[in-house]
């Protein structure tokens, strides 16, 4: 207390400001801290620009190995980032092109197609927690979801590199028991994030049309033939 | 709720009282009046644009007096800064209070999905369970039903079929001319579920008929759970006589359950026919159209077709009558030779 009246003495000027000095107050409000955290921010400007990248990439690198290995930590919740999810749509929309898109048939997906899918499947049901009483905010969802992408985008490259050697019965059960492993891993993985800020009775709520996003986009990779 | 002009008592309640900010300013009256003939929803809703405003109007004058005090004293500045000086930043300022305002405003109006909250208040167990009622038609019709009134159910029931109708497009290698597979898909499921009950819920208002938007919404929605079994299962066995079978089997029960829903909260005889006639057929087609428009019908059917430059709709017009007959001489041939 008698420390908090020391440190209240320059402030005194802002009395009228409505905190009583009785109630703790937490926190790093001193002011020798602030003054060198103002520092930290100038310094993050003036730094090159290859530190940058790399700080983002190495943040994004941690973050696919959270998803490898689907443990319950806060790394992706605490610190979101949509570079990923950008970076693994972008690959997988990518990916799915070249697939029967020149010819008249117009049964691939158009690259809009799978973006629009990815996004406002995420949107949806990021929402859809929300609504069910969620405690994870708007954009960690977004984060979770989109990182959670990666073993499709993995399973979708496995699949180009096995319809190279030919689209037989072979390659379809390959492909179908690959693309069923990463599917089972993705939702296994974002479950594991998402379902811990759901009430417990309501996790199969959420739950559901993770799976039903999932099976979509595996729907897609799976179904995907390359053009004659 | 709203308190006359003339009252002068102050009040201090935790939310600001009405007469502190009515009285002064010289708009106070028209603003009054405004709030006085305001019928749009709730009084709760009154009371907190009534509050936003006086909350905007504290903060405008707030910043007129600053900015009036800082003209006084800059004025002769005005000249040699521009800009960059005091005025200029007191103008951008502003500018930035406004639009951050205005894009709150925004935000609290149309981004609040907490209106939506109570529509998802559900179990899972209540869920599985309304699914299988939805199967089940109940036999009393002569005192309203109870319709459950929430959204999770239906909306994830149409994300069903959507993913199952891409299933079947997909596989029966269905050539989509001007739009996508997927936008077909969505558009096609969301279409029904808003259009027809809202359709329903129309010919409801104008016969009636004991039922809210809401509910209707829910009904129409648990109504395509038989919808889901049957697509899920014949669009992976291609046997037409079980997709007649199906479609009159789980398609009737779960028009059946709506039709005697409906039936108990309406009065008259002719008002339950239209209301339940239209129902039924609606849904019914729906299934119909569903298997014949967007699954590969036989595959030697095809071959006497013009070719790839059909749209769906126009192969399932001339396809019916021929497919039934194909389906049907082809089986009993193959019944005939076993025999």
């Amino acid at each position: 207390m008698a420390s908090a009246e020391e440190a209240s003495r320059p402030f005194a000027g802002l009395s009228d400001v409505s905190i009583s000095e009785d109630i703790p107050v937490e926190g790093d409000i001193s002011v020798p801290m602030s003054s060198s955290r103002r520092d930290d921010e100038f310094s993050t400007l003036d730094e090159p620009v290859k530190e940058t990248i790399l700080r983002d990439l190495r943040a994004v690198g941690n973050k696919f190995i959270h998803v490898l290995y689907p443990k319950r930590s806060s790394a992706l919740l605490r610190d979101w980032d949509l570079w990923g999810p950008l970076l693994l749509c972008v690959t997988l929309a990518l990916l799915l092109q070249g697939g029967a898109a020149d010819s008249d048939d117009q049964g691939g997906p158009q690259f809009a197609e799978v973006f629009v899918i990815i996004w406002f499947g995420s949107i949806i049901i990021t929402l859809n927690s929300k609504l069910l009483g969620g405690t994870i905010s708007f954009f960690q969802s977004l984060c979770v979801l989109g990182y959670c992408i990666m073993p499709l985008t993995a399973a979708m490259a496995v699949c180009r590199i096995v319809l190279v050697g030919g689209t037989g019965t072979v390659s379809f059960a390959v492909r179908l028991v690959v693309v069923t492993a990463s599917f089972g891993w993705s939702t296994f993985a974002s479950t594991a994030f998402l379902a811990d800020s759901q009430p417990p009775n309501r996790k199969a709520l959420v739950v559901y049309p993770v799976f039903l996003f999932y099976f979509v986009i595996g729907w897609m990779i799976l179904t995907f033939s390359p053009s004659q | 709720m709203s308190s006359g002009s003339g009252n002068r008592n102050t009040n201090t309640e935790p939310w600001g009282s009405f007469d502190d900010n009515l009285i002064q300013g010289s708009s106070s009256a028209v603003v009054d009046m405004e709030n006085m003939d305001d019928t749009s929803g709730s009084s709760f809703e009154d009371m907190g644009e009534m509050h936003q405003r006086m909350k905007e109007e504290e903060e405008v004058s707030a910043e007129a007096a600053a900015t009036e005090d800082d003209t006084v004293e800059d004025g002769e500045f005005l000249g040699m800064k521009g800009i960059k000086g005091q005025l200029g930043r007191q103008v951008a300022d502003e500018v930035w209070q406004a639009g951050k305002r205005q894009a709150s405003k925004a935000f609290n109006l149309y981004a609040n999905i907490d209106i939506l909250r109570p529509y998802f208040d559900v179990e899972p167990a209540q869920v599985r369970s309304r699914l299988m009622e939805s199967m089940i038609p109940v036999r009393m019709i002569n005192f309203p039903q109870k319709i459950a009134g929430e959204l999770y159910g239906p909306l994830m029931l149409v994300f069903t079929l959507v993913a199952i109708l891409l299933h079947g497009m997909k596989t029966s290698g269905t050539v989509i001319r001007e739009g996508t597979l997927m936008g077909t898909a969505i558009g096609t499921c969301f279409g029904y579920w808003l259009g027809v009950s809202s359709f329903i819920y129309f010919l409801a208002y104008l016969v009636n008929a004991q039922i809210t938007m809401l509910q209707m919404l829910s009904l129409l929605g648990y109504g395509l759970f038989g919808h889901c079994v049957v697509l899920l299962v014949t669009y992976n066995i291609h046997f037409h006589f079980l997709f007649y079978i199906l479609w009159l089997l789980f398609g009737g029960l779960s028009t059946l359950r709506m039709v005697a829903a409906l039936l108990s909260r309406t009065v008259g005889q002719t008002p339950r026919l239209l209301l339940c006639g239209t129902l039924s057929v609606l849904h019914m087609l729906f299934l119909l159209y569903l298997h014949f428009a967007y699954h590969k019908i036989v595959e030697g059917l095809l071959d006497s077709l013009e070719g790839p430059n059909l749209a769906p709709m126009q192969r399932v017009a001339r396809d019916v009558p021929e497919l039934t007959l194909n389906v049907t001489m082809r089986t009993l041939g193959t019944l005939m030779r076993a025999h």
